[in-house]
């Protein structure tokens, strides 16, 4: 089973010039920043993906000045949570007033913190198993395509996903998600 | 210590989709984009002669045009001129 490197040496891993720790920290953090912007703000798909975009470019530029490597998530949420504000109120321009976030953010925001925390775990199972829940679970994949993409009977899907569920709970009790702080 | 279910699992996995494949590319293209990527393709595809010495021999090409030339550059530049 992999160990998977914790967010502190990621980030420390890239602050060296290691293009290819960049890269797993985009691929670490891309579906928290993305659910932000679409779940919490219910923002269009064209202004989440200049948030989104804009959110890893300042990550890459501000990098060197994370005070704590370890809080590179609360960090990026909090960023993530202020270019979506700052889009909102910049399509709301004619409005008077203040405008509020939506309701619900900081539940949402928790939500995602914890599927976050569920995912980390999920990265350290086999590739099978990450491969076979991802697909049923976040990519909402049948069965049948399931067992074509990864060359398996579709009849033993449902098994295996039950197997791997067992291997993800197992890994989660040995874990202790902490709810986000602050980090920049 | 919260209780993780199948059900809490399940939910769980289905509140973080994947981000677009295109969108996490970009962010993933980011250093290169600082060591000069995008000037690359854009002169790339307005430049033929430009674009062809890239093709014959693209570290020697990038070096007389003052880039970067780091393999990972030099594939990315690739990957985006290939048809």
């Amino acid at each position: 089973m992999a160990v998977a490197e914790t967010d502190a040496q990621l980030v420390a891993r890239c602050r060296t010039g290691d293009d290819d720790a960049w890269r797993e920290l985009v691929d670490r953090f891309s579906r928290y920043v993305y659910a932000i912007a679409v779940q919490a703000f219910r923002l269009p798909e064209a202004d989440a993906e200049d948030v989104f975009q804009e959110v890893f470019a300042r990550a890459y530029q501000n990098l060197p000045k994370l005070r704590n490597d370890a809080a590179i998530r609360p960090w990026l949420a909090q960023l993530t949570r202020r270019l979506c504000l700052d889009t909102i109120r910049a399509g709301a321009r004619e409005q008077p007033g203040e405008i509020p976030e939506p309701v619900g953010v900081d539940d949402t925001i928790a939500r995602l913190d914890e599927a976050l925390f569920v995912h980390d775990a999920l990265a350290t199972l086999p590739d099978n198993c990450q491969e076979i829940l991802d697909r049923f679970f976040a990519r909402d994949e049948s069965y049948r395509l399931i067992g074509d993409a990864l060359d398996i009977p579709a009849g033993t899907i449902a098994s295996r996903i039950s197997r791997c569920l067992v291997k993800l709970r197992s890994e989660l009790e040995g874990r202790k998600h902490v709810p986000a702080e602050s980090g920049g | 210590m919260r209780n993780y279910d199948e059900e809490t699992l399940a939910v769980l996995l289905r509140t973080l989709p994947a981000a677009p494949t295109a969108w996490v590319k970009a962010a993933q293209e980011i250093p290169l984009a600082r060591r000069g990527l995008d000037d690359i393709v854009e002169r790339a595809r307005s430049d033929i002669a430009f674009r062809e010495a890239l093709f014959l021999d693209a570290e020697s090409t990038l070096d007389e045009a003052g880039y970067d030339h780091d393999p990972a550059l030099v594939e990315a530049v690739r990957e985006h001129l290939s048809p």
